[in-house]
């Protein structure tokens, strides 16, 4: 019932979607200033109905209707609610429903919330959001329906991967959504504002609080999925270069990128066709992602069951939309001066662009050289870290120079500041006492920590200094504290780690450099999705008395039949204590790795100091970054 | 100028497009159907838990062969087992076990209780000798005749619908 409905519901959907794009088509010649009502009527129908076809997937998972054949293969009657609710969005067919609504969410809000008055510039994007919502909806209906339908209907459904059974990764797929599929809205409104030919000013007004959603849910989805990783996979890291992980950041170094140069644009000053060429890099990053993951040319815990014909048509899809904006783009540019001042703030974004762009390239050919080669030349390698370290780490001297320095200087104007003052002695200052804790040699290290503990001081000098004139630019300010913060806690955190791997029985005690590990005994528990081995381990400090209890877990989920590590971690203010056990059967010995891993929280906060700026903006949108 | 710079834009695009357009018909690398039909890899195997090895030229000696691959860590392991043992009632059928990358005594623990279908066991503790046989996750089951052709892949757990189609294909 549920099946057949969502198909009702999707393909009145998709008719009106089709009627959006004729309407928009004939009222572009139309020569009234005002936009039909109608038009406003079908887009909130749209809207409407493509939201009751998810509420059908939903239902379907959450009353287990085993007749549509998505919900059989990713659901199970004893799965939590929360994970019957998070199943509809935990596959490729459930997640493709989601992308398209927050397409028809984003196409809707636009036409009814963005105030510009040019006509044609809203039309045009409607026409050319509504597009992309033709296509990905008959992708959905012709080869991924999520609302497909078998007989007999099984009784039972063969249950979600139980990697994807956790509450972080729940949310992790929606807010990545909202960062990327949101990014289409700008791509849309980029190629209208090419065609309409409206003013730097309305373009930048327009797509601004855009882009600042875009990029906040965009970094707090890449930070939990990082977070993820780190409770879940029990590798005790939390980014790995792994290709999947790069599709998140590649498009979220354009956002980053694109959300300054608005800023320029804003001011009339230049940029006009720069901020459209990253506002479509931005779409098109975001959906060459989504082919490298879900076509199966990359392996990895996000390549959902394998389909060519589904990587096909996203590989179509991307090179219709990367030629047709290069068409759209060199019939329409417009010609503007290029002559920014020196040591101006917009030189100075200017090259945090540069900055942006390079590391996107970096990321982009560490994760595209190994399918070429493969292709090419038949050689299978991994990119790994040390790659991306050896190549980005140098580049964050200057960035983060540019980061603490540049926000200092004006509009429009050349002049040389002044940088020996207090902000520099007490960062050096500083630097000399961590280096004297730290004991690092690597000097390129050492620069790193030096520019980053320059950052937070001036940050903080500037955060002072506004309260004190109150004209404060919170957001940039915090911001940019949290990426220093970040750069900082990562160094701390990289050089203080701890890591030992070893074998114990119940009852044995282990003793490393500084820790005392005591396997005190074991636990069977059982749920109503898995079985667990619960270990008891008390940890002690050989210097100081602290005991902490760890209980890392072996769980057998029934339904897929599939064995997770979870990692115990013990989450202190300034550590984190990171144990995890396997090697299970009947034996009594096990395999432990235990970690000591210093300030993770700090690492967390930084990220969302980061994202917290972003918001700032965008509820204060009269202040400038 | 501007036509140069679109030409060039379009050329780069193209070579992307095309090179994953190829490597998409590519992506078959991680499946190893197309092992069937083609004589296995030489390999030397330890033995489990004794000296000496196995070369798998002495697959020759047997008029089928079951190479399976398993751990004691595994899960789906353990479910196939029972079919395992089925399958070696059968005369002329010899299920040789790799254990993979797997702790010795978890290993002959997991045997203890559940029973040992192994005509002969040997062991990859590395994992990388597996990989010969276009071994990627376990469980996975090659059925190999006397030529030393593989006849069949099974990967995942084997099913009772497996065991029968094998017992179907050893009776020819």
């Amino acid at each position: 019932m549920l099946g057949e409905l969502g198909i009702i519901f999707v393909s009145i959907a998709l008719l009106i979607s089709l009627a959006l794009i004729y309407f928009s088509f004939n009222e572009v010649k139309n020569s009234s200033n005002l936009i039909p009502k109608k038009i406003y009527k079908f887009s909130l129908l749209q809207l409407i109905f493509s939201l009751l076809s998810f509420v059908a997937l939903l239902a379907g998972y959450v009353f287990s209707d085993f007749s549509i054949i998505n919900v059989y293969e990713n659901s199970h009657t004893t799965k939590p609610l929360f994970y019957k609710i998070s199943g509809t969005w935990g596959n490729h067919e459930g997640s493709l429903l989601l992308w398209i609504n927050i397409l028809v969410l984003f196409s809707s809000l636009f036409l009814f919330i963005n105030k510009n008055k040019n006509k044609n510039f809203k039309i045009f994007t409607l026409l050319f959001q509504n597009l992309l919502i033709v296509i990905f909806f008959i992708f959905l209906l012709t080869n991924s329906n999520p609302f497909s339908t078998i007989y007999p209907i099984p009784n039972e459904g063969m249950g979600l991967n139980p990697i994807l059974q956790d509450p972080a990764l729940a949310i992790h797929p929606p807010l990545l959504y909202i960062g990327f599929v949101g990014s289409s809205i700008y791509f849309s409104a980029a190629l209208s504002a090419l065609v309409s030919k409206i003013d730097a000013k309305s373009l930048a007004t327009s797509i601004k609080p855009w882009i600042l959603v875009s990029w906040f849910f965009q970094t707090v989805g890449i930070l939990v999925g990082s977070i993820w990783a780190y409770y879940e996979l029990g590798w005790g890291g939390y980014w790995f270069w792994d290709p999947v992980e790069n599709s998140s950041l590649m498009p979220w170094f354009v956002m980053t990128a694109l959300l300054h140069s608005v800023l320029v644009l804003e001011r009339k000053i230049g940029l006009y066709s720069w901020v459209i060429v990253l506002s479509i890099l931005t779409f098109t990053m975001s959906v060459a992602g989504t082919f490298l993951v879900r076509s199966g040319i990359l392996n990895s815990v996000h390549t959902f069951a394998n389909d060519p014909s589904r990587g096909l048509f996203i590989l179509t899809f991307l090179i219709l939309m990367v030629f047709s904006s290069i068409f759209i783009f060199f019939k329409h540019a417009p010609t503007e001066n290029k002559n920014y001042r020196i040591l101006s703030k917009e030189f100075f974004i200017l090259i945090n662009n540069w900055f942006m762009i390079f590391f996107l390239a970096v990321v982009l050919i560490g994760t595209l050289y190994p399918i070429f080669l493969d292709t090419l030349t038949g050689t299978k390698i991994s990119v790994g870290p040390p790659y991306y370290n050896f190549i980005l780490a140098p580049f964050l001297i200057p960035l983060l120079f540019l980061m603490t320095s540049g926000p200092k200087h004006k509009w429009i104007s050349s002049e040389i500041k002044k940088f020996i003052n207090i902000v520099l002695f007490l960062s050096i200052f500083l630097f000399l006492i961590t280096f004297f804790i730290v004991k690092e040699n690597s000097l390129l290290l050492n620069l790193i920590l030096f520019f980053s503990i320059y950052l937070i001081i001036q940050t903080l000098f500037d955060l002072y200094d506004g309260l004190k004139s109150r004209s404060i630019n919170l957001s940039r300010i915090i911001s940019h504290l949290g990426f220093g913060l970040l750069i900082f806690f990562i160094f701390i955190n990289h050089i203080f780690s701890q890591e030992s791997n070893f074998n114990l029985r119940v009852g044995e005690t282990k003793e490393t450099d500084n820790y005392v590990i005591k396997f005190e005994n074991l636990e069977k528990f059982s749920d109503s999705n898995y079985k667990s081995i619960i270990g008891h381990f008390k940890i002690s400090n050989k210097k100081k008395l602290f005991k902490e209890n760890l209980k890392p877990e072996i769980r057998i989920y029934n339904k897929p039949m599939t064995v997770t590590y979870e990692a115990s971690i013990n989450s202190g203010f300034f550590s984190d204590t990171y144990l995890t056990m396997s090697n299970i059967s009947d034996s009594d010995i096990f395999n432990i790795k235990f970690q000591k891993k210093p300030f993770m929280n700090f690492i967390w906060l930084s990220v969302l100091l980061v994202s917290l700026g972003g918001l700032i903006n965008f509820f204060n949108r009269k202040n400038s970054i | 100028m501007k036509k140069i710079h679109l030409l060039l834009i379009c050329i780069f695009f193209s070579f992307i497009f095309i090179v994953l357009y190829l490597s998409l018909q590519n992506s078959k690398i991680y499946d190893t159907e197309n092992l069937v039909g083609k004589k296995i890899t030489e390999s030397e195997l330890n033995l489990f838990g004794k000296d000496g090895t196995f070369n798998t030229k002495e697959i020759s000696n047997y008029q089928f062969t079951l190479l399976n691959f398993w751990a004691s860590w595994c899960g789906p392991c353990r479910k196939e087992h029972k079919n395992l043992l089925r399958l070696s009632k059968n005369e002329n059928l010899k299920i040789i076990g790799v254990n993979f990358k797997d702790n010795e005594y978890n290993a002959r623990q997991f045997l203890q209780e559940m029973g040992n279908p192994f005509y002969i066991l040997t062991e990859d503790s590395k994992g990388k000798k597996s990989v010969n046989f276009g071994v990627y996750g376990i469980p996975e089951t090659i059925l190999v005749n006397s030529e030393l052709i593989i006849l069949k892949k099974y990967i995942g757990p084997l099913s009772s619908k497996d065991v029968n189609e094998i017992s179907k294909l050893i009776k020819k």
